[in-house]
């Protein structure tokens, strides 16, 4: 019952860290202005053009394509094979498990596989190239550790040391409803979720913000637009005014920076 | 000039990414601005006391301010996808040149004093104490990147080191640090109105030696007009056009484009430089106050339309930032984009039919073109993205029969930058310089072997006084960099009827 009432406590804890850290996190990125147009050119004209933009680098990773094949192959590997088991993992947290969950379990099973290569090429990488090695703290090592020990782990209950998955499915529930019912004792699992919650932990103060951090990026979410628009940020508004003193007929026409 | 210290890479027969060689360019460091040049701009005039706590104060603010540099301190993950695109990397090996490297010189402060994981495991992230150790090592790599975002576009965040060098160099001259080639152009700027300090009486007189100049070549009574009330068009151009080589043909291509489409125009010698070296070093107010001189002369002169000239940084501020600094241009005609790059401007007369060109004028050469970093990655001509890669090509096609592009990853978005950009174009840095133009020397000697190149065009004074230093390093001729309104100026066929 320690153990239950142990791992239950901290998926609360655990997810509310993630849940405030990153939202602190994002409110920070989007109240801070960009006071000048900065797209990387060429840019979109439009607003659709961005959102196709910024889909292209969600979806297929445009720019890293650009970049660096092998870093692109072996990272798209992992982020999709970690999202396909994601979409896998659905299946603890539904009853009745949703009709797209359960078709997806077949592919979920290859994707830890490729999540798992990924991760492997991703830590050759830094081991390997000079440059790669030569810019990784403890940190981006370990992080990779982390994320290949939590797909290792996975993968081991899934073909060696299976657990009780209908004992889990019904903690996991409960966690969920507030109604706890035991959880398996089995080490491998208890690992598997130790590593992830740990994950949790750690996403909002490291590198991880990457994943909502992208959305914020000026270089990439921002129109070509500054012949047409005048983008002044409130910090810039005051400086500006009073250079321009009486030439400046008021700013009706600026398009706040927060655009 | 001293004996050359240092050795010119040589040209491989593939472009080949060096092996990391730590410390190479530890020794490059530029001169530190004295202390009027400081003054000028509002800086301290010498390392101040407290510096490391204005140093994190000033980074705070500028964290508050730049949405940008928040964002890519958090967000790099150390992918390594931008390591081989730096020019400075390629042609110095150091591996602080790396754009992500040259990040973390800042990322690492940043993480120490303004991070959980930094504050309490320095030692696991990677987080450093502010040292001057660490000042140092900021002001010479800081100088050391040329602001040409060439590694933002691989950045599968869109990180752009252009901002994080901004910062860098902010930071520096707020604790007293700044660096004597940009700040001291720029103090001549708010005193003289351009980047060389050419007062208007030596303006005047080369703008009159040059129209006799032109008669006396062409047989043309082209003008080059000065504060000519009145007139349509107020051209804003780098001061290197009005008498460095190559530059000076291009303005004498601009003054016969003027002349032969009928459209009275001026330069002013209160605002008669396009450079705004306030981008070099990141600072907002010291761009705004170099541009509001461009308003004042507008204004003054009462012109309808603002035109600029070849220049790649200070096309980046008037296309991107001239509206938001020194806007709205409500007092122009509507009918014109404001402001127009003299290439937009030609553009749109060659397709209107008011130019005649004979590109049988330059058959003597085969024309290649140097797309400079700011124009490609940082601005747009005409109204579509990309503008700015076709219009130039299409002036260039228009006035000579023989073009050939450089090899695909060295143009367009993913041009080179010349290697004197964002303030380094000083010769205290030569070093740097000459191995910076590596990647783009490379692909030159390329296609001179292949297609008999002669001349690379270029539409920017940096770019163009950059290359006529380094290519003899690599054993090519200085002419070969040309401007492309001078490839116009000598394709022209001037007639009365208009």
């Amino acid at each position: 019952m320690f153990l239950t009432a142990l791992y239950a406590c901290l998926f609360y804890v655990m997810t509310l860290t993630l849940l405030i850290g990153v939202g602190l996190r994002v409110i920070r990125y989007a109240r801070i202005p960009s006071p000048l147009v900065i797209p990387t050119t060429p840019a979109p004209i439009t607003r659709s053009g961005v959102v196709a933009r910024m889909t292209r680098e969600v979806v297929f990773f445009e720019s890293l394509f650009k970049g660096s094949k092998w870093t692109w192959l072996f990272g798209y590997l992992f982020h999709f094979g970690m999202l396909l088991v994601l979409l896998r993992h659905f299946r603890y947290f539904t009853q009745p498990v949703w009709y797209w969950v359960e078709t997806l379990q077949w592919l979920g099973l290859y994707a830890a596989f490729a999540m798992t290569l990924g991760l492997a090429g991703l830590l050759a990488r830094r081991f390997l190239v000079d440059r790669v090695r030569y810019i990784s703290a403890p940190s981006d090592y370990l992080m990779l550790v982390l994320l290949l020990a939590i797909a290792l782990s996975g993968l081991a209950m899934k073909y060696v040391w299976h657990t009780d998955i209908v004992a889990l499915k019904a903690f996991m529930l409960g966690v969920m409803y507030f109604d706890w019912q035991p959880l398996p004792a089995d080490p491998m699992l208890l690992i598997h979720l130790s590593l992830v919650l740990f994950l949790m932990l750690i996403f909002p103060f490291s590198k991880l913000l990457h994943a909502p951090g992208m959305f914020f990026s000026p270089t990439r979410n921002m129109r070509d637009n500054p012949r047409e628009h005048r983008h002044v940020a409130p910090w810039a508004e005051k400086l500006g005014a009073e250079k321009l003193g009486a030439k400046q007929p008021g700013s009706a026409a600026t398009s706040r920076a927060a655009d | 000039m001293a004996k050359q210290e240092f050795e010119t890479p040589s040209l491989k027969k593939i472009p080949e990414i060096p092996p990391v060689r730590i410390g190479a360019m530890a020794h490059s460091k530029p001169f530190i601005a004295k202390a009027e040049h400081q003054e000028a701009l509002g800086y301290p005039n010498e390392l101040v006391n407290n510096w490391k706590q204005v140093a994190l104060d000033k980074m705070e603010e500028l964290l508050g301010k730049y949405r940008s540099l928040q964002v890519f301190m958090d967000t790099c993950v150390k992918c390594g996808s931008c390591t081989d695109k730096c020019h400075y990397f390629l042609g110095t090996a150091d591996p602080k040149n790396m754009p992500v490297a040259r990040q973390d010189l800042l990322r690492n402060v940043y993480r120490r004093y303004f991070t959980f994981a930094g504050k309490y495991f320095p030692k696991l992230v990677g987080a450093v104490d502010l040292t001057e150790e660490v000042v140092d090592e900021w002001y010479r790599y800081y100088h050391q990147c040329s602001e040409c975002r060439r590694c933002s576009v691989y950045c599968p965040f869109g990180i752009d080191t252009a901002e994080v060098t901004m910062a860098g160099r902010e930071i520096l001259a707020a604790i007293g640090v700044g660096q004597k080639y940009s700040n001291e152009i720029i103090g001549k700027v708010f005193k003289i109105g351009n980047n060389l300090g050419l007062p208007e009486p030596a303006l005047a007189d080369t703008l009159e030696g040059l129209e006799e100049e032109i008669e006396e070549d062409i047989e043309v009574p082209v003008k080059l007009p000065l504060d000519q009330k009145g007139a349509d068009v107020l051209l804003i151009t780098p001061s290197a056009d009005f008498f460095a080589e190559p530059h000076v043909d291009g303005l004498i291509g601009y003054a016969k484009v003027f002349h032969q489409a009928g459209i009275s125009w001026t330069l002013s010698s209160h605002a008669s430089e396009a450079a705004n070296f306030g981008l070099f070093i990141g600072s907002y107010e010291n761009m705004q106050k170099v541009a509001m001189r461009i308003r004042e002369a507008a204004l003054e002169l009462g012109v309808k339309r603002i035109v600029v000239g070849e220049c790649g940084h200070a096309w980046r501020v008037a296309y991107s930032f001239w509206n938001t600094l020194i806007g709205p241009f409500d007092f122009l005609d509507p009918n014109y984009p404001v402001p127009q790059h003299i290439c937009e401007f030609t553009y749109d007369l060659i397709k209107r039919g008011a130019l005649k060109l004979d590109p049988s004028a330059n058959d003597d050469k085969v024309l290649t073109f140097h797309d400079s970093c700011n124009v490609s990655r940082a601005s747009r001509m005409g109204d579509m993205p990309g503008g700015q890669f076709v219009i130039p090509r299409e002036l260039i096609k228009a006035s000579c029969n023989h073009f050939v592009d450089m090899a695909a990853d060295t143009i367009g978005e993913a041009t080179y930058c010349c290697g004197g950009g964002g303030g380094l174009l000083t010769d205290d840095l030569l070093e740097l310089r000459v191995k910076g133009a590596l990647p783009r020397v490379q692909a030159l000697s390329e296609v001179i072997e292949n297609h008999g190149v002669t001349h690379m065009a270029a539409i920017c004074a940096i770019c163009k006084s950059q290359f006529s230093k380094v290519l003899p390093h690599y054993g090519f001729g200085m002419d070969m960099i040309i401007s492309v309104h001078q490839l116009i100026g000598d394709a022209l066929v001037f007639d009365s009827t208009h």
